[in-house]
């Protein structure tokens, strides 16, 4: 009741409504339940278990002091990936397709209504709505799922060994990360969803988006099929 | 034919033997190596046969270097035992140009920059330690300073770089102790430190940078970096004058924010527009004069034009400075089964980094292999990231990916650090090219 009356309150001010083409903020508030346990939002808001979201959109990842973020939060937030509503839906859909080795236990919300809804609810804590940078309008809502027929493509492991070989100027094959994260023994769909994500752009890094710029969905396969069983 | 039997021992003492031969094959090698013909060859051949044997096919790469080792590497490797692959490269431990200003930095040690060829061999790289003195594509078979010859089903070659005589008025190889160049690894490198080190205080260090195109676009502007980064820390009133042929560098928006954020008023880079490229150096006197202007200088950096790997021309693969090759292998122009690879070739768009040796390396594996055992091919895929060090934790990169037309090794799309980013964001940068140092290192020697 209390947070419905919040919402109401907070659309009432605001005006954006669902102008920006996100969800339903009060149905985003039931699926703010989910979070809860980690997450605070709204007036008092602290950092628990997760850091507060208030401000959430616009916000640098990993940027707030006092919060013990994971590593690969904090590069992304170098790297200079901010929460928009492009990469905040991708971030509930598979925390660690777009952050690898986040902190957040969480799997996910594969719902891509409900994370629109809640996304609208997030918005409303978020200062001056108005100047809240957004994606590329070609971005929002959900199409950036990765298809599932793309997940399903069996990779050619000799094509993909081929492929890795460009990688491994950088990735090591022994899966030593002196400075480059370990691309080895990952499952298969993790690793294919973390290159879409780059070549998305939805994950920041310069390198890494012109890399998986050129391969297509049977060479980010054939890649996934070949890194996930390298041992050395 | 006997003067070459008498290097070998002149070869194993130093670090930088490359420079040691040069020396000593100046005057020698047209008469010598030109005349390595098909008969001079049978008869170096009698005496040591590295022929393969056992009906397998034979690769020959010279060259142990960011392109030699990683194909031989990767042909060892990838064809599990089908291809033989010896690698002739003379020094016993290979010394990285990359990283190597960041050793005249501080920030890294001579060791650091250290590889030993124990991983190939281990691989099943035949490594011979000698110079490859002559090729005769004819009789197929390469031959060496120790002696004998090598005769081969494919030859890679790798060289690297020499220097073009005359390039810098007043500089010759022999000067090079007075005026280092430090654009080959090794002795080099420990020798323009130590002079670094050496410098009165308030001394002048300058450098006279290369023409296009040469290793390491960025090279010469992260080394002032470097420079610069230690004589502020030790010196800080020394002056660095950079004497520069071309109008413009490589990120140099980048380097020149950063030397105005951090060096201030100590760097004086005298481009083509005043007078850079009329330059003329007198080793003896240390004096440089720039358009005219005598400059007494404490350390003088000579970084002369550059061309291919003597090797290259002597097997008659060049056309000019460089070695022209077909962007789909990197098979030469001159001869479907001789390729070059790294700074040594004229291949297009790449610019000549360790990066893009390792890149093209591993395209042309792919290939030899191909073509000797019939394994698939795959469409060829490049690409390219030089990263540079500008200050402390403030990293820079430039990046491209590259696909082989008719015509060249063409570029596809690119990517370069902007001015004005967060400190957090350059050290990350840095960070990262930490990764890649190791990366590429384990991906070259195997370790
Ligand atoms: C100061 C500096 C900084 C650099 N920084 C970077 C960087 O950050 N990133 C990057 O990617 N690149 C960098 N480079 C460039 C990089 O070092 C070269 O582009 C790369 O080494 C080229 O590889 P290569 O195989 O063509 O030649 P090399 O690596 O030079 O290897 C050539 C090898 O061939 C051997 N050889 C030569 N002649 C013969 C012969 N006749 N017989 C047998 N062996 C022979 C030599 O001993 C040598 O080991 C830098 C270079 C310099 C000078
Ligand atoms: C089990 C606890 C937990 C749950 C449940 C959870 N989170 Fe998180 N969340 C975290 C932690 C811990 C972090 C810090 C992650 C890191 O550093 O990698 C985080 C980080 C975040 C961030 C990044 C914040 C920043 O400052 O960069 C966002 C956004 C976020 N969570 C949103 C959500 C949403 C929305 C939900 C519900 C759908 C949710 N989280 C559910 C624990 C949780
Ligand atoms: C030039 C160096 C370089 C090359 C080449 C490269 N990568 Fe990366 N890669 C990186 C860096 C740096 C990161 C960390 C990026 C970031 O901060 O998001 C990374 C991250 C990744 C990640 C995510 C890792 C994580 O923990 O989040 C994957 C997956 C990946 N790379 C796969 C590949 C594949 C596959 C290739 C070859 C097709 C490749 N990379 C080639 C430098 C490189």
């Amino acid at each position: 009741m209390r947070i419905a009356l919040t919402v109401a309150l907070a659309l009432g001010m605001s005006g954006v409504a669902q102008a920006d083409g996100l969800g339903d903020a009060e149905k985003g508030a039931k699926v703010f339940t989910q979070c809860k346990g980690c997450h605070q939002v709204g007036e008092g808001a602290e950092t628990r278990i997760g850091p507060h979201l208030n401000g959430v959109f616009g916000r640098a990842a990993g940027s707030l002091e006092d919060v013990r973020y994971s590593p690969s939060m904090k590069r992304m937030g170098s790297d200079g990936m901010v929460w928009d509503a492009a990469t905040l839906d991708a971030y509930i859909e598979n925390p660690r397709a777009l952050v690898s080795k986040t902190r957040m236990s969480f799997r996910g919300i594969k719902d891509a209504q409900e994370r629109s809804d809640l996304l609208a609810y997030l918005r409303i804590y978020s200062d001056n709505p108005a100047d809240i940078p957004e994606a590329e309008p070609t971005a929002l809502g959900t199409d950036h799922d990765i298809d599932p027929a793309i997940l399903a493509i069996q990779g050619d492991p000799e094509y993909g060994e081929y492929l890795a070989s460009e990688c491994k100027t950088c990735h090591q094959s022994s899966g030593a990360n002196d400075g480059i994260p370990s691309i080895t023994l990952w499952p298969t769909e993790d690793f294919v969803v973390a290159m879409h994500a780059y070549k998305r752009k939805l994950r920041p890094h310069p390198v890494m988006q012109m890399i998986s710029g050129r391969l297509n969905d049977e060479e980010i396969a054939a890649l996934a099929a070949y890194f996930k069983d390298l041992e050395e | 034919m006997k003067k070459l039997r008498l290097w070998p021992h002149i070869l194993r003492t130093s670090r930088n033997e490359a420079t040691l031969w040069e020396e000593n094959t100046m005057k020698l090698n047209r008469r010598i190596f030109l005349g390595t013909s098909a008969a001079a060859a049978a008869s170096l051949a009698a005496p040591m046969s590295f022929a393969a044997g056992h009906g397998k096919p034979h690769v020959v790469v010279v060259g142990g270097g960011a392109g030699g080792a990683t194909a031989a590497r990767y042909i060892a490797k990838d064809s599990k035992g089908e291809v033989a692959v010896t690698l002739i490269e003379p020094t016993r431990q290979y010394y990285t140009c990359f990283f190597s200003n960041l050793y005249l930095g501080g920030f890294k040690e001579m060791d650091d920059l250290g590889h030993s060829y124990g991983g190939l061999a281990a691989g099943g790289v035949n490594v011979v330690h000698d110079w490859a003195t002559g090729v005769d594509r004819e009789a197929k078979t390469v031959a060496l300073a120790g002696g004998g010859s090598v005769s081969y089903d494919k030859l890679i070659l790798s060289p690297g770089i020499d220097f073009v005589d005359g390039a810098v008025e007043g500089w010759d190889l022999s000067a090079q102790n007075a005026m280092p160049h430090a654009y080959k690894g090794g002795s080099q490198t420990e020798l323009l430190k130590a002079q670094l080190m050496a410098m009165p205080e308030g001394g002048t260090f300058a450098m006279v940078a290369p023409p296009n195109p040469y290793r390491c676009p960025p090279g010469p502007y992260e080394r002032v970096s470097m420079v610069a980064h230690y004589l502020k820390a030790n010196n800080p009133t020394a002056k660095i004058i950079v004497a520069d042929p071309k109008p413009k560098f490589s990120k140099m928006a980048l380097f020149q924010e950063g030397w105005a954020e951090n060096y201030g008023g100590m760097i004086d880079w005298i481009g083509e527009d005043f007078g850079g490229g009329n330059v003329s150096v007198d080793p003896a006197a240390m004096t440089v004069s720039i358009d005219g202007e005598v400059t007494k200088v404490d350390v003088c950096n000579v970084i002369p034009a550059m061309k291919a790997g003597r090797i290259a021309e002597l097997a008659g693969v060049t056309d000019g400075n460089w070695a022209p090759v077909n962007a789909a292998d990197m098979s030469t122009k001159a001869d479907a089964d001789v390729y070059v690879l790294g700074d040594a070739a004229q291949q297009g768009d790449m610019p000549k980094s360790g990066y893009s040796a390792n890149s093209q390396a591993k395209v042309c594996a792919n290939a030899v292999r191909g073509a000797l055992t019939g394994s698939k091919v795959f469409p060829a895929k490049f690409s390219n990231t030089c990263w540079s060090l500008i200050d402390t934790d403030n990293g820079v990169k430039v990046g491209a990916t590259y696909e082989a037309t008719d015509e060249k090794i063409a570029k596809v799309d690119g990517f370069i650090s902007a001015t004005g980013e967060a400190a957090e964001l350059r050290k990350a940068t840095y960070e990262e090219s930490e990764g890649w140092y190791a990366g590429i290192t384990a991906d070259m020697f195997g370790a």
